[in-house]
């Protein structure tokens, strides 16, 4: 074998560079993203009835797909109520239903997406919530 | 187990029958299901076969029209460029030999050559807008209104180049920049560069069931707005009781809008409720 020291060295040097992000990110959970519901029209409810529009799990898997029925059923099929699987109904409005009850945009909405590395458009036309710069 | 011809054929007509009808059984169950969809309507909208408007022409001074222009791009969060080569309108004046080509004659009343008209989309019956949009971005609603959906807008601006009214607009530029803030409304959304707007009769107002904002800011029977198809309705009755004109009838695209054009006494004036 040739120049054995040096290949060695050289192949721990690349395994030390290669795995540096895993080590030095040792211990280091990075968070978790934990939306904000404490905002003052979600405290305004009474306690058993800080919900969402529909359950949590689904609004957590689903509320892209539900947005984007809301705004065809409002623009295309000139809808205006959205009635729950619970039996409430809800006006299908981004501005004037989401944004109402999750007026912490930064805190919610952007938490979760910032984690997840969406950035939905919405915001270019919708105007968001005014909130303190924070 | 033995079973003969006839008892054999007399168990697979049965079971045949019972099939069918758990089939259509079946069926009607999820019809229902269909029919507690989670999307209605609410029940206070305004509801019309086809809508149209009436403009009372001679109830308007110069600036009841400002104010009219003011309170719809206010509602719809319509920027200010300050710049008329950019200009988004939704709602506007003209005069008579712009509103009306063709029709204009040397000897007509100078009031009427001078003074302004207000112009706005005709959400015409045969919209030429409609047929040339690629994506179906803008459609007729089943109630008469052209409606332009901004989701699927590409900005490809065919709909401008059809449309004989010069009722559609285009974002050369980031309307945010030029809605002040305090001058936003915050309950309707606003657009972004590169697609076409224009006015659509304000149905995000008839969904809950209140007027078009320009014609609750309007001086009293100056716009009239109602359901064409319906003999009772306040527009049908001033179009029997006056003369009225469209504009550029001859294009065959129908509008909806019209205009009663001389100050006459015996326009109708409908009670404001
Ligand atoms: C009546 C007020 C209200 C409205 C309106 C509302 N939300 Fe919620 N939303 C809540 C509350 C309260 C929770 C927390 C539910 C829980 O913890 O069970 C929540 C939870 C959520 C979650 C899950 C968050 C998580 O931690 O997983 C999402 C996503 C969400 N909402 C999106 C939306 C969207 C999108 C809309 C509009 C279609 C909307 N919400 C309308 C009150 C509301
Ligand atoms: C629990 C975390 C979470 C919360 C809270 C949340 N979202 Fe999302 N959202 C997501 C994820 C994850 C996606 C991406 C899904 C995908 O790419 O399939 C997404 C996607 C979307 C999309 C579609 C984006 C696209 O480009 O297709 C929209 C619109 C949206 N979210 C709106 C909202 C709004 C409005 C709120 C606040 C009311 C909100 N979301 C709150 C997790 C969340
Ligand atoms: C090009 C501008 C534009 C963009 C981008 C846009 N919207 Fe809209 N949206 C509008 C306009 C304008 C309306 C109002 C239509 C009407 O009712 O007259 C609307 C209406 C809606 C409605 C129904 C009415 C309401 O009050 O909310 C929903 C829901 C909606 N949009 C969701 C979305 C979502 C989700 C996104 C992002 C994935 C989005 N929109 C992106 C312009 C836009």
């Amino acid at each position: 074998m040739y120049n054995a020291g040096k290949i060695i060295f050289g192949l721990l040097i690349f395994l030390a560079l290669v795995t540096f992000p895993f080590y030095n990110n040792i211990g280091k959970v990075s968070a978790k993203p934990e939306p904000k519901i404490d905002t003052p029209e979600i405290q305004k409810l009474p306690e058993n009835e800080r919900k969402c529009v529909e359950p949590k799990d689904f609004m957590r898997g689903e509320h892209m797909q539900m947005l984007n029925d809301w705004r065809d059923s409002v623009v295309r099929e000139d809808n205006g109520i959205y009635m729950s699987s619970q039996g409430k109904q809800f006006n299908m409005s981004l501005q004037n239903t989401c944004m109402k009850c999750h007026s912490n945009k930064k805190e919610f909405c952007d938490k979760c997406h910032n984690y997840m590395a969406v950035a939905p458009y919405c915001w270019t036309c919708h105007i968001q919530p005014k909130e303190n710069k924070s | 187990m033995s079973m003969n011809r006839r008892e054999f054929l007399k168990i697979a007509g049965i079971s045949t029958i019972a099939g069918l009808g758990s089939v259509s059984l079946f069926s009607r169950l999820q019809d229902k299901t269909l029919e507690a969809a989670p999307y209605l309507q609410n029940p206070e909208a305004m509801k019309a076969r086809r809508w149209g408007m009436v403009i009372d022409v001679s109830k308007f001074r110069d600036e009841d029209y400002k104010k009219v222009i003011e309170v719809c791009h206010r509602t719809h969060n319509v920027p200010d460029f300050k710049n008329p080569k950019d200009e988004i309108k939704w709602i506007w004046t003209d005069t008579f030999k712009h509103t009306f080509p063709g029709q204009e004659h040397e000897f007509m009343p100078q009031e009427i050559k001078e003074r302004n008209f207000l112009l706005l989309c005709n959400h015409c019956a045969n919209p030429a807008c409609v047929r040339v949009c690629p994506t179906k971005a803008t459609f007729k609603r089943q109630d008469g209104i052209v409606m332009q959906d901004m989701h699927r807008c590409i900005g490809c601006r065919f709909c401008m180049a059809a449309c004989p009214f010069g009722a559609r607009s285009f974002n050369y530029r980031n309307p945010r920049e030029f809605i002040k803030e305090e001058n936003e409304n915050k309950e309707y959304p606003a657009r972004m560069i590169g697609v076409v707007e224009k006015c659509t009769f304000c149905t995000e107002r008839l969904a809950i069931g209140k007027m078009p904002a320009c014609v609750e800011a309007a001086p009293k029977g100056g716009l009239i707005f109602g359901d064409m198809d319906d003999t009772n309705s306040e527009v049908r009755k001033a179009l029997k009781e006056n003369y009225t004109i469209r504009r550029k009838p001859e294009l065959g695209t129908e509008p909806s809008v019209f205009y009663v054009i001389g100050g006459n006494g015996y326009a109708v004036v409908p009670e404001k409720s």
